[in-house]
């Protein structure tokens, strides 16, 4: 099997791409996605958070802070196109590896496993990371080695283990297809499809995937019944200086950005991942991991970058576990400061559990494609409940 | 002067409708719970405290509340941890005030901010408890002062990724660090007594936070006196590797202004200016930049530093020919150039500010505080304007007033529904798709019934 076949129950929702057009079925909307608004023929985000500030326009704070910079102000159409593209396996080399193989809208764009599957059903050595928020990220992979979606998506684009695409081919498979030419037409105008069309379309659809109205933002927001006592509780234990979670996975974003070096166990029998040392050199980054966010952490088991805890229970019992506990014998670490001994009892654990919960939202989930342009089949487009 | 009401408060009056600020005073007795009073209280409101003992940790995320112990004849209400309890009082408000309270024995922090603009934190007593004594993070414009902090074991008072907070008239004892500035703008630390903590004043740059610079700050008539106590911080944290026996330490941090302080008795040194290598195994942060620049160092007092050092200092004495440790260490690299300046240098015991130029300013008279007049602006939510923002964060995601977005625009629904707003209150509970030219609506059955009546009232009276 070159990866695991979903049940495509597709959505008739195909609203976005009503025909208009005389001389093909295919087109783009022209409306915004969910939560964003058109000015000046641009989508721009409106949300809980669009009059707040935050401090040195960090994008870090509390409850009623400033978003970081989200990467906004794309037409509609090209975003459009980005969805399209992002469930067409013709970006793969073999045409059957789409983006949504490893990020899935019904398992929060992330694919549930441990270490995602490549071209020939190989595991990989890391988790797939949710895209939901993934715009308002200055740094992506989980050693942080690419600075923008552009450049993030070449990696799985070309790489031999993942969609094993080169340049040439991947332009010329959209070149050739006479939708496509019709489609980055209406996108970016008169010009022969190039690859930065390609990536400017997919970096603006997944900058569309934005979730912000968990219940936890309405009671950020002063709505302050919805979460209940436990998940209040929780939230305190959270943000505490005793469990320090906030301290790097901070509001709004459920992360500061930062490089963290925490000391998670493999999975049996695994090498400890050097992380960011392994691409900057710097032994003081070993086993360094960019933070993630914990937007609907409830939705991305199994958890941390080579998804060795299984549910939220396991991963936030890890915190407590005493510092450096699991890191290898021989191995030194630069552990995080954060990382302590906070003797978590087993109630705030479960008190941790319930609040994290409270950050699912896929309430933006963008409209799934029933067929897209190439013909093939569109992959992961299973009908989700909200 | 702005004394006792603050500022953003009144600037917060000044543009919200009156009934909220009908400031209300809440009650609480021995034996009560202050949550409860928070969980009742509006903006503008004065929870006072009266003496007992409370066993609780309270939250604020309200704007605009003052908790204000009572006491009488020398009795303060007291909140204790018992060593079980996390933090004492976590407030993320706007504007919010904390007085007047005795606390103890918490496992965290005794006060922490996360945000929350326009802070004061006063006359409070803290003492034994956990990691941090004050820690607002986050915020800007705040005040700490009158405040005094004993046995933390880390700072007493930890000025976190703020901006624009004067610290003064604080007495810091027996704590790892007196007071930080960490990853923080415009501070004024003014008037402290620190005093018997490993380290007395701490301004830093800190690697691997999300905010990245520490910049104009001034430590200007503090007593820094005898801090030599034993290291007591947790392993791994950034002041356990702190050596003990130092007044006063900047590290990275840039512009800082040391004026008038008393700084006698600390056994390594008085004052050490050190790159971000002081700290040793840390995670290394490329976005972090290591060397302290400008620093100014004006007329202060400084005597009796350096009687017995610890062995780097010892170390860097034979090198100096010196018998004694410094009153002032610059530590290598950037630390000893001409960009760093000091008036009336031969007074002081001094290692590596050779090449420091002499100061142009002579005093910082003319800077009273770093606060900003008027307070920080805030958005602020009432229980006046939520509905308002529930409709603008979650509805205006999808409708426009008189425009076509995901969702149909907001006069259509006002068409179909005219004065029904129990009729869109159930639809959003559990949409069905009426229109086949729109996607389906995201239910919104997770909002009260009263909550959902409550939006769709305000989309039905919606005008633009």
């Amino acid at each position: 099997m070159r990866r695991r076949i979903l049940p495509l129950l597709v959505l008739l929702l195909g609203i976005a791409s009503m025909p208009t057009d005389a001389d093909t079925e295919w087109n783009l909307s022209e409306v915004c996605p969910a939560g964003f608004h058109l000015k000046d023929g641009a989508c721009y985000l409106q949300s809980f958070y669009s009059d707040y500030v935050s401090l040195q326009s960090s994008g870090v704070g509390g409850l009623k802070t400033g978003l970081p910079l989200l990467r906004e102000g794309f037409s509609a159409q090209q975003i459009d196109l980005g969805r399209l593209l992002f469930f067409d396996p013709i970006l793969s080399l073999d045409g059957d590896m789409a983006c949504s193989s490893c990020h899935q809208p019904a398992r929060g764009f992330a694919d549930g496993l441990a270490g995602s599957i490549g071209r020939h059903g190989e595991v990989m050595h890391r988790s797939a990371p949710t895209l939901w928020n993934v715009g308002f990220l200055r740094q992506l992979f989980w050693d942080a080695r690419a600075s923008s979606l552009e450049e993030q998506m070449q990696g799985p684009l070309f790489s031999q283990e993942e969609m094993a695409n080169t340049p040439t081919q991947l332009l010329a498979s959209l070149q050739q297809n006479d939708n496509y030419r019709h489609l980055f037409r209406l996108a970016f105008g008169e010009s022969e499809i190039d690859l930065q069309q390609v990536y400017t379309a997919l970096t603006a659809f997944e900058s569309s995937l934005v979730s912000l109205s968990s219940r936890y933002d309405l009671y950020a927001n002063g709505f302050h019944e919805v979460l209940t006592q436990p998940e209040i509780e929780g939230m305190n234990v959270f943000r505490s200086f005793v469990a320090r979670c906030a301290e790097c996975h901070t509001p709004p974003a459920f992360t500061n950005q930062q490089i963290a070096v925490i000391g998670t166990p493999e999975p049996d029998g695994v090498p400890l991942d050097a992380g960011v040392q392994a691409i900057t050199g710097d032994a003081s980054q070993r086993g360094g991991f960019r933070v993630p966010t914990l937007r609907n952490i409830e939705l991305t088991a199994p958890y941390m970058h080579s998804g060795r805890f299984k549910t939220l229970r396991e991963t936030v019992a890890f915190y407590t576990g005493g510092r450096g506990h699991a890191v290898p014998k021989g191995e030194h670490l630069s552990l995080h400061w954060h990382i302590w001994e906070p003797n978590l009892t087993d109630h705030e654990l479960d008190l941790l559990v319930a609040f994290l919960k409270t950050l699912t939202d896929q309430s933006f989930t963008p409209v799934l494609p029933t067929k897209v342009p190439s013909g093939l089949q569109p992959v992961a487009t299973q009908i989700l409940t909200h | 002067m702005k004394k006792i009401i603050p500022m953003g408060l009144l600037w917060l009056g000044l543009l919200l409708a009156v009934p909220s600020l009908m400031a209300a005073e809440i009650s609480v007795k021995d034996g009560d719970s202050i949550q409860s009073a928070v969980n009742k209280a509006n903006t503008g409101d004065v929870i006072l405290v009266y003496p007992g003992t409370y066993k609780e940790s309270v939250y604020v995320d309200k704007d605009g509340i003052t908790i204000r112990g009572v006491v009488q004849d020398g009795e303060w209400p007291v909140m204790e941890g018992e060593g079980v309890r996390n933090d004492a009082i976590l407030y993320s408000g706007n504007d919010f005030t904390v007085e007047w309270l005795t606390i103890t024995h918490y496992k965290g922090n005794a006060i922490m901010g996360q945000a929350g603009n326009n802070f004061v934190i006063r006359y409070n007593k803290v003492i034994d408890t956990g990691v941090y004594g004050i820690f607002p993070q986050f915020g800007k414009n705040g005040l700490i002062e009158y405040n005094v902090l004993s046995g933390i074991e880390d700072a007493a008072i930890y000025v976190g990724m703020c901006d624009n907070v004067d610290v003064r008239h604080n007495e810091v004892f027996d704590n790892v660090a007196g007071i930080e500035i960490e990853n923080t703008r415009h501070a004024l630390v003014e008037n402290n007594y620190a005093h018997d903590n490993t380290a007395g004043l701490l301004v830093f740059i800190t690697p691997g936070l999300p905010i990245k610079t520490t910049y104009d700050v001034i430590l200007r008539n503090n007593f820094v006196v005898n801090n030599n106590t034993a290291n007591f911080g947790a392993a791994g944290s950034i002041v356990s590797k702190v050596p003990p026996g130092i007044g006063i330490v900047v590290m990275a941090a840039d512009d800082v202004i040391v004026e008038g302080n008393i700084v006698s008795g600390n056994k390594t040194a008085g004052i050490v200016i050190t790159d971000l290598a002081f700290i040793t195994d840390i995670s290394s942060d490329p976005d972090s930049e290591p060397n302290p620049d400008r620093m100014v160092f004006l007329d202060n007092l400084m005597f009796d530093n350096g009687a017995d050092p610890v062995a780097d200092v010892k170390a860097l004495m034979l090198t100096q020919f010196s018998r004694r440790g410094p009153d002032i260490l610059a530590n290598l690299g950037s630390a000893q150039e001409p960009d760093n300046c000091i008036i009336n240098r031969e007074r002081y015991t001094r290692f590596g500010v050779k090449k420091w130029s002499e100061c142009e300013r002579k005093d910082t008279s003319d800077i009273l505080t770093m606060r900003i007049p008027g307070g920080a602006p805030n958005e602020v939510v009432t229980t006046e304007n939520r509905t308002k923002l529930l409709y603008q964060g979650i509805c205006a995601g999808c409708h426009a007033y008189n425009l076509r977005m995901i969702g149909p625009p907001t006069l259509t629904v006002q068409a179909l529904y005219r004065n029904d707003a129990q009729g869109i209150a159930d639809y959003i509970a559990a949409p069905h798709k009426v229109r086949t030219d729109y996607p389906a609506m995201p239910p919104q059955g997770h909002l009260s019934p009263e909550l959902r009546r409550e939006v769709a009232e305000y989309m039905l009276g919606v005008t633009k």
